[in-house]
């Protein structure tokens, strides 16, 4: 079975005196299905990480795959078309748009597919209706809890069944109720076959995950599957 | 490895102008300021090409209606531009000229006008007193206001006709009763006032009394100072050119020959000048409203970092997001330019009505207004929408 996603090799460096490596060597499988939680300090590299497996950086060295897809020589129109195609982002802040209906938020996860805008809420209707929210989808950002948006925003992420989802600190913003919430969703979503890949530093949210890689200092030290 | 056929994104055009119209709606206050600027451009411009075409219009019919087959003779004007006299025979020579429909002499005499004799003599309000004859109606076209004009019976008495604004002037209104006004040192029975003549503006300055009266109660010598002609509508060059030696065979470069109508026409053209004063001022406002909507759209993308980088990761690429951004400034501005046609209408509607005239809008003004406003509001857009599409996804991302 091809991986969802792979790292192989993986660095990343910012010039400068001396050049600061946020990420060394580091080589990383996720298999479709998996539900992966990615734990670290602050300034461990997590969310370099995260740009790099979501094509929104590239490595200074290494190889990255998307779907057994290298993405070292595409252009920045195909790394577009991967991530609307191929990948969901969940970020901390939610980034709802304010002034759109939650339906229409999360229609906009297929905005660049191109596809019309009824089938785009038909479908966003649909992923609402899994997330738990079918009940307030003519409402604005702004009516709803923490833990409602970022329902939203997992919706959003979703909508298109991507072959993986991104989520950077999910529960970042939450209280520890709502943030168990999104982690119990996050676990239902995997159930129904989405390979879901978790940033965090809160061990308790690693630690409700099926499979923990750690990472510090650039490096991962941990793999729970490898120690396994 | 095996070669993947790669899904692109697509960005429909429906969708890039649904966004563009959704950027605009979340910030309403703003969008209506920044259009703002782009309205009152467009409305500047076409307001002053609606204004200048009804009242360019309404001069053409002016001149029309008037006709542009009067002519005035007169002496060369002496110092202080008083006017002197013609030669006698200056009249019945014109009068027999071919091509010649009409010839009235009027002549300019001494002494004030006052509504009183207790007017102090210097009082005289600019209004002069005139001599001419009953044909001088006919000849200039002129229509009264009340009254009767100077016919040969009354020319011989001591009454007067008074022009528009002599009649303003001396505060005289309604002739029901008997209206008597201090002329020349005696009392003149004003018997009529006409409308504005406005082809010969000086006769709306005078009161006028008949040439007999004049010879035989004021001094009055016979001689005419200005003549007016009305000739054949299709030989007024000819006739014009040969008026001077007519009038004055021995002097006919002392003989000036002018044709009124001309004064209307030169309007026309001053008015033409200032139209493209104007419209550069319109022109400038408009330019100005394009910063205002370059300034908004800079700021626009600046504070929508995160929104741009969330495009980013669904998918948009740098195309998308630049073209989002440039769609809005291009709704802005096309919203602007379409409040700005509508107000400069209903300006010039307001401003034609009032003066009268019959309102006309260029239809060259409505859509290059709007060109020009979408022209603006593209090239104002296209920096902020670069800035937009060069963000890096991660620096767009990044919290501050």
């Amino acid at each position: 079975m091809s991986a969802a996603l792979a790292l192989a090799a993986v660095w990343k460096r910012y010039p400068g005196d001396p050049p600061v490596e946020t990420l060394r060597d580091v080589s990383l499988s996720i298999d479709a299905g998996e539900l992966v939680a990615v734990v670290g300090p602050s300034g461990s590299g997590k969310t370099t990480l995260l740009h790099l497996m979501g094509t929104l950086d590239r490595p200074t060295q290494g190889e990255v795959r998307v779907s057994g897809q290298s993405v070292s020589r595409l252009s920045d129109v195909e790394l577009s078309g991967l991530r609307a195609h191929h990948l969901g982002f969940v970020f901390q802040q939610f980034f709802l748009l304010e002034g759109v209906s939650i339906l229409d938020n999360v229609a906009n996860g297929l905005l660049y597919r191109g596809l019309p805008l009824g089938q785009r809420r038909a479908q966003a209707e649909e992923a609402l209706l899994r997330v738990g929210l079918g009940h307030r989808m003519r409402q604005r950002p702004n009516q709803l809890s923490g833990g409602e948006r970022q329902r939203v925003a997992i919706a959003r992420a979703l909508v298109g069944r991507p072959a993986i989802v991104l989520a950077d600190e999910p529960t970042g913003n939450l209280d520890t109720a709502s943030g168990r919430a999104i982690v119990d969703l996050l676990h239902e979503l995997n159930g129904d076959g989405t390979t879901i890949a978790v940033i965090t530093h809160n061990r308790e949210v690693a630690a409700a995950m099926r499979r923990r890689v750690e990472i510090r200092d650039g490096r991962i030290v941990g793999d729970s599957s490898v120690a396994a | 490895m095996t070669p993947t056929v790669h899904a692109r994104s697509r960005f429909r055009l429906v969708d890039v102008l649904l966004t563009g119209t959704v950027g605009l709606s979340a910030r309403r206050l703003r969008a209506a300021f920044s259009a703002l600027g782009i309205c009152i451009g467009t409305a500047a411009i076409i307001g002053v090409l609606g204004v200048t075409q009804s009242s360019e219009a309404d001069l053409l019919t002016q001149i029309d209606r008037l006709g542009t087959n009067l002519l005035t003779v007169e002496k060369g004007q002496g110092i202080g531009g008083a006017e002197e006299p013609l030669p006698l025979t200056a009249r019945p020579m014109i009068g027999v000229l071919p091509g010649v429909q009409r010839v009235s002499p009027t002549a300019v005499l001494p002494g004030g006008v006052y509504r009183t004799d207790l007017v102090p003599a210097y009082e005289t309000g600019g209004i002069g007193l005139r001599a001419t004859d009953p044909s001088l109606m006919l000849t200039l076209n002129a229509s009264l206001l009340s009254g009767g004009f100077l016919n040969p019976a009354t020319s011989r008495y001591p009454v007067a006709v008074l022009g528009f604004g002599a009649a303003q002037a001396l505060g005289i209104s309604r002739l029901d009763d008997p209206v008597r006004i201090w002329a020349a040192g005696r009392w003149l029975t004003v018997v009529g006032v006409l409308e504005p003549v406005e082809l010969a503006p000086e006769i709306d300055r005078s009161v006028l009394v008949g040439l007999d009266f004049a010879t035989s109660d004021l001094g009055f010598d016979g001689f005419p100072t200005r003549l007016y002609v009305r000739a054949d509508p299709d030989r007024v060059g000819g006739i014009s050119s040969v008026l001077a030696r007519t009038a004055n065979p021995e002097n006919p470069d002392q003989v000036k020959v002018s044709r009124p109508s001309d004064a209307l026409a030169a309007r026309l053209a001053v008015q033409g000048s200032a139209t493209s004063l104007f419209l550069g001022l319109g022109a400038v406002a408009l330019l100005v409203g394009g910063v205002g909507v370059a300034n908004v759209m800079v700021i626009s993308v600046l504070e929508r970092r995160s929104e741009i980088g969330l495009r980013r990761a669904l998918g948009a690429t740098r195309t998308h997001v630049g073209l989002q951004f440039l769609s809005e400034s291009l709704l802005l501005s096309s919203l602007g330019g379409a409040a700005g046609v509508a107000a400069g209408v209903a300006v010039t509607a307001t401003y034609a009505t009032q003066q009268g005239w019959t309102v006309l809008v260029p239809v060259t003004a409505v859509w290059g207004g709007m060109l020009a406003a979408v022209a603006v509001g593209t090239i104002a857009g296209l920096y902020p929408a670069l800035r937009a599409s060069r963000m890096a996804p991660t620096d767009a991302l990044r919290t501050v």
